[in-house]
């Protein structure tokens, strides 16, 4: 049956190319793994490419007074203590070996005047930790990776996009996908599955992300019986431009506020001394969000309704060194000049920080022979992300991943595909082409994308957390009709029907994990829950498919060890 | 509300024609948002890659009214409006379907190019005046506009010989790293075809990334050739512009 198809036999597949991925390839290919890579896009544009600002990790080179122990309390605080420890810990540990590994493939971060990596100041972190290059950080990072990737004859499959994780008995044996380009199917077998695929920021309608952002990771390991976890937090990034309405929700850098940017209401009042007096602009971005927000809210907005950043009062050449990307992004969509006046910005959906529940050392998903690593999985940020920090958690982790999967692979035996599984998969892709007058995939889209704007965005509540659940629901009912147009032939339309199916599932649990944690955290924000929860602050939420629905429990916040808690009350 | 007239080339590799959609205009709005519009409202199944929307990824290349452009750094604004605003693929590699072409010839001559390899025992130091230039060949986002513009590949089509402005870009990177220690000229010289550049300088025109490929890669490539082998266009370039007195 499986004949019928094209298939590649790998013992590592890892789904996605952006940092992630790429990083576990590596690890792979270095432990003698084979190892396929399949991604969405083109090889070299996934998410991971857009990151401006930097990435963290304490070297010293700027602040000598850096150590991880700082970083790990950084972070954990960023994160109000809900991380996964373990994952803090190792990141933080490790996070500085990663960038010097990139260096010696060949990237090039900006240098200090004593010629090591050069690093910045970024939201939540005590010292100067952010190596970058200008402001285009995840450019050098993900060619790195790449070229490190192909010299080391790596398989990449793409603009090939999985839509199902096939199983054998309980463990993976692979995974069913289509060519983009012309349509056909393909039939992946491995004995080892890593998902870098991302997040879903595309389900919201103002987003730093791109079409690709559409859960599929995390829905394919739900589907496959993984467990999710903390995925009421989502991060909102607190500056996405807000003029014109066509770039609204592109990212404007942390790294303006880092290199010296000033926040201002309408009435040039500079707000956040008022709600983070000592961190001011740097304070973290679930604060800084929430106080545009509110200002906003209040009446002290901008004209298109946001708040006023200024990095004028730095030298023009210096303002065009460090942000470049800024200075022509703002120069060519908006016509403003930031060498001389203010942007005008706003919070934009950005990260998902919850995601697949993993193993802390390895990224061992709850399903055997399945891994995940980067912006899919959960537990490294808690409820909050630090900036720079995930650029560090894709080298960190992915590694890790990388290496556990090609252990894995080793000593497994090789699985049985199941042909049923794989017709069932087939059927599903074919049905919007059988479907006449249904909706179209475009609209529900839109439709989705309002409703979790609206509905479940910086600051939630019982009322319209349930009326978001009702229309996912109903959204649900109208996607499965979905009809499409013209033929399999590089056709979107047909790629968003099925990338609607991945959404959905993901807005789902988001919202029922907003719903179900009744206090105040990080990037979740109840009005009507407006404080901690001492009881809420030992629990992870975790989301479990339970036959065609959707369970949800609590499972405790690992505890921390003896002296890590030391650590943490520390006072730098 | 003011609106555009868009002919996007529809087809696939065997035909196509342009088709005219109507665009309601937005304040900013740029070409890449017009297609969305289309996509999202007209013709479901219209085929474009883009990612970031930010000028960031170098996905979403095509000509607009003759020009080559990544659409989401093309303002509506800036195009006349009397007529219709064209939109075809790039010119140089093989349509897939509409705005989409098949790239993957360039990802094959990355594959000959080898990696960054450290010099045997090198100090991990680097200053800033010496990776200033090969950082900005490492600012490419591999838009392959260059490549779609240079005439050895769009005109002459002589891919299998050449590698193209995009990867003489990513030697020069190579080259230049303070800390590299292998020579990639005799790659260039035999097998990406650095000798049928003719220092036209349109790859420069086009790169969004401003990238000066001619002069501070293509050329200073071509003079490590020269001092390697003999180069006879190049030779005479350097003769000319050497007693041009610049
Ligand atoms: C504009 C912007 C700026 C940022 N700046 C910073 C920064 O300065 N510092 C920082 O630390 N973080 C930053 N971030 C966050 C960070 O860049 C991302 O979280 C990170 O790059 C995600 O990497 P990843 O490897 O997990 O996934 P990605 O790089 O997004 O890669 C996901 C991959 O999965 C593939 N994929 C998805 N679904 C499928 C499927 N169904 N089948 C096959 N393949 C699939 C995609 O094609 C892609 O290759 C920024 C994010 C954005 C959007
Ligand atoms: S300068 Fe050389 S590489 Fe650039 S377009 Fe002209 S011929 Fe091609
Ligand atoms: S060199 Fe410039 S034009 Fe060529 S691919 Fe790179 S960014 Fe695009
Ligand atoms: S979409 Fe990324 S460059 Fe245009």
């Amino acid at each position: 049956m499986t004949e019928k198809f094209e298939t590649h036999e790998h013992d590592v597949l890892i789904i996605g190319a952006g940092g992630a991925g790429l990083r576990a390839a590596v690890e792979a290919l270095n432990q003698g793994a084979s190892v396929g890579v399949v991604c969405k896009s083109l090889l070299g544009k996934a998410h991971t490419v857009m990151a401006e600002g930097g990435i963290a990790a304490a070297m010293g080179n700027v602040d000598a007074a850096d150590d991880w122990k700082t970083h790990f309390r950084d972070t954990m605080r960023g994160g109000k203590l809900l991380n996964n420890w373990r994952m803090a810990q190792l990141h933080a540990q490790e996070a500085p070996n990663a960038v010097r590994e990139l260096e010696q493939w060949g990237a090039l971060f900006d240098r200090t005047d004593s010629g090591e990596i050069m690093q910045r100041a970024f939201g939540g972190h005590t010292f100067k930790r952010l190596c970058h290059v200008g402001d285009r950080t995840g450019l050098e990072i993900i060619r790195t990776l790449q070229d490190r990737g192909v010299q080391l004859g790596i398989d990449v499959y793409m603009e090939c996009t999985v839509t199902r994780l096939l199983l054998d008995g309980g463990r993976i044996a692979g995974a069913f996908a289509y060519w983009r380009e012309q349509g056909r199917f393909v039939v992946f077998k491995a004995k080892s599955i890593v998902i870098a695929t991302g997040g879903v920021g595309k389900a919201w309608k103002v987003t730093s992300n791109s079409w690709e952002y559409t859960g599929d990771g995390m829905a394919l390991a739900y589907e496959a019986g993984a467990e999710l976890m903390d995925l009421e937090f989502v991060q909102f990034h607190p500056t996405g431009m807000v003029w014109p309405p066509g770039v609204q929700g592109i990212l404007v850098t942390e790294a303006v506020r880092g290199e010296g940017g000033i926040l201002r209401n309408k009435l040039g009042e500079r707000f956040m001394e008022k709600y983070d007096p000592k961190k001011l602009e740097l304070s973290t971005r679930d604060v800084v969000a929430r106080s545009i927000y509110t200002e906003v809210r209040e009446g002290r907005g901008t004209e298109h309704g946001g708040a006023y950043l200024d990095i004028s009062h730095k030298p023009a050449e210096y303002v065009k060194r460090k942000l470049p990307g800024m200075y022509h992004q703002f120069k060519e969509l908006a016509d403003v000049d930031i060498t001389k006046g203010p942007m005008e910005v706003g919070p934009t959906f950005h990260y998902t920080i919850g995601g697949i529940r993993v193993e802390a050392e390895t990224g061992a998903a709850t399903v055997p022979g399945l891994f995940a690593a980067g912006e899919a999985a959960a537990g490294m940020h808690g409820a909050n992300r630090l900036g720079g920090n995930s650029l560090s958690d894709l080298l960190v982790f992915g590694r890790r991943a990388g290496l556990a999967a090609a252990a894995h692979a080793k000593k497994t035996s090789a699985p049985a595909i199941d042909s049923k599984q794989v017709e069932d998969a087939e059927r599903e892709m074919l049905a919007p082409f059988e479907h006449r007058g249904g909706p179209n995939p475009y609209e529900i889209h839109r439709e989705l994308q309002d409703t979790l704007q609206s509905l479940v965005g910086i600051f939630r509540n019982e009322e319209d957390l349930k009326r978001a659940l009702a229309e996912i629901q109903r959204l649900k009912e109208r996607a499965a009709n979905v009809s499409v147009e013209g033929s399999r032939l590089f056709n979107p339309g047909w790629h968003l029907a099925r990338d609607l199916k991945s959404m959905l599932t993901i807005a789902e649990a988001v919202t029922r994990c907003a719903l179900e944690r009744k206090e105040s955290r990080g990037a979740h924000s109840r009005i009507d829950f407006p404080e901690y929860d001492p009881v809420w602050a030992k629990k992870n939420n975790i989301i479990i498919r339970d036959g065609a629905g959707m369970a949800l429990r609590q499972r405790p916040v690992p505890e921390m060890p003896e002296e890590l808690k030391q650590v943490l009350a520390e006072d730098k | 509300m003011a609106e555009a007239v868009l002919a996007v080339y529809r087809g696939d590799r065997e035909s196509g024609k342009p088709v005219e959609y109507k665009v309601p205009l937005a304040p900013g709005m740029v070409v890449l948002d017009a297609l969305h519009y289309i996509q999202g409202h007209l013709s479901p199944d219209l085929a474009v890659r883009w990612n970031c929307k930010a000028g960031r990824c170098g996905s979403c290349s095509a000509e607009v009214n003759g020009r080559p452009r990544l659409t989401c750094k093309t303002r509506m604004d800036s195009l006349p409006l009397e007529s219709p605003i064209t939109i075809s693929p790039l010119r140089a590699f093989p349509v897939i379907k509409d705005l989409v072409t098949d790239v993957s010839w360039n990802y094959q001559v990355n594959k000959k190019i080898p990696a960054f390899t450290p010099r045997p025992g090198v100090q991990w130091k680097m200053f800033q005046k010496d990776v200033d230039r090969p950082q900005e060949f490492r600012k490419c986002i591999e838009c392959f506009l260059c490549q779609n513009v240079c005439h050895v590949l769009r005109d002459h089509g002589k891919h299998a010989q050449y590698g193209g402005p995009r990867f003489f870009v990513r030697v020069a990177g190579l080259e230049m790293h303070p800390l590299d220690g292998v020579s990639r000229a005799k790659l260039l010289k035999e097998q990406l075809g650095l000798g049928f550049c003719n220092i036209t300088k349109c790859c420069t025109e086009v790169c969004p990334e401003s990238i000066h490929i001619t002069d501070n890669a293509i050329i200073p490539l071509k003079e490590r050739i020269v001092d390697k082998y003999y180069d006879p266009l190049f030779w005479i370039v350097r003769k000319i512009t050497k007693t041009g007195g610049s």
